[in-house]
């Protein structure tokens, strides 16, 4: 069971991040890139985080989706403009690079020995045992991403400015 | 029965996508997009090792990312809209104002 439900999520994975790195229209990558991120969340309740997969749908496929959808239509690039740019040198250098990175990454990982997972208790990544750690021992990190997310909204709001 | 190496090369093969994407695309948005699929895959090996080792520290810093993630996607989308207001394209290699 376990084992089937990560080939198809994995392999949905792959598949759709294909997808959205080889459309032409960006609107479709998006979607596709929307699919993906459903997976994703599927592979992160299988790894009992239960939390971060809820957070997965909002955040990624709910929140900046909307926002990259919003842009792409609000750009209102013409259909001419979209003909593919892919340089025929580029591609297969790019192709090369990321089979080589594959190969170099997958060696590394496959070194180590392997060992089951380990238990663990009932409420492992349930919304409890993640805020209690949030307000404890990660307190000062937590209060440090409110800095960062004023940042970004002061960074937006300047680049939206009509004069930059 | 799935280990950690299973999740693990998956996560490769995303963040290679990822990168793949960067480097032959010439659209800035699916370059953008590109980078959240590297972000994502990054978080995958993070949860992982947090199953792995039963340790739940390691989900904090997967929701510390997903905050870079949106963070960086508010101000990309604000810089790339600026961009565009200035030189109407969506093609990296059209934007060479700096080359001397």
């Amino acid at each position: 069971m376990e084992t089937s439900l990560f080939y198809i999520f994995g392999g949905m994975a792959v598949v759709t991040a294909l997808l959205m790195v080889t459309r032409q229209n960006p609107i479709v990558s998006a979607l596709w890139l929307v699919v993906c991120f459903f997976a994703f969340a599927v592979l992160f309740l299988m790894l009992d985080a239960q939390f971060v997969a809820v957070l997965q749908i909002l955040l990624y496929a709910g929140a900046i989706m909307v926002l990259f959808v919003f842009v792409i239509m609000l750009l209102n690039v013409r259909e001419e403009e979209l003909k593919s740019r892919v340089l025929q040198f580029s591609g297969v250098l790019g192709g090369l690079a990321a089979i080589y990175l594959v190969v170099l990454f997958g060696v590394g990982v496959m070194k180590e020995p392997l060992a089951p997972f380990a238990a663990v208790p009932a409420d492992f990544g349930l919304v409890a045992p993640i805020g209690r750690l949030l307000f404890t021992k990660y307190l000062i990190p937590f209060e440090l991403t409110s800095v960062l997310l004023l940042v970004a909204i002061v960074g937006s709001v300047v680049m939206g400015k009509r004069k930059i | 029965m799935i280990t950690l190496h299973h999740y693990l090369v998956l996560a490769v093969l995303l963040f290679c996508i990822g990168v793949f994407g960067v480097i032959v695309r010439r659209n800035v948005l699916i370059i953008f997009m590109s980078i959240e699929l590297m972000l994502s895959a990054v978080n995958l090996v993070f949860l992982a090792f947090s199953r792995y080792l039963g340790n739940a520290d390691g989900q904090i810093w997967v929701f510390m990312v997903l905050t870079v993630a949106a963070a960086e996607a508010a101000v990309g989308l604000g810089i790339i809209v600026a961009l565009f207001r200035n030189k109407p394209t969506l093609y990296v290699d059209e934007v060479n104002e700096l080359k001397g």
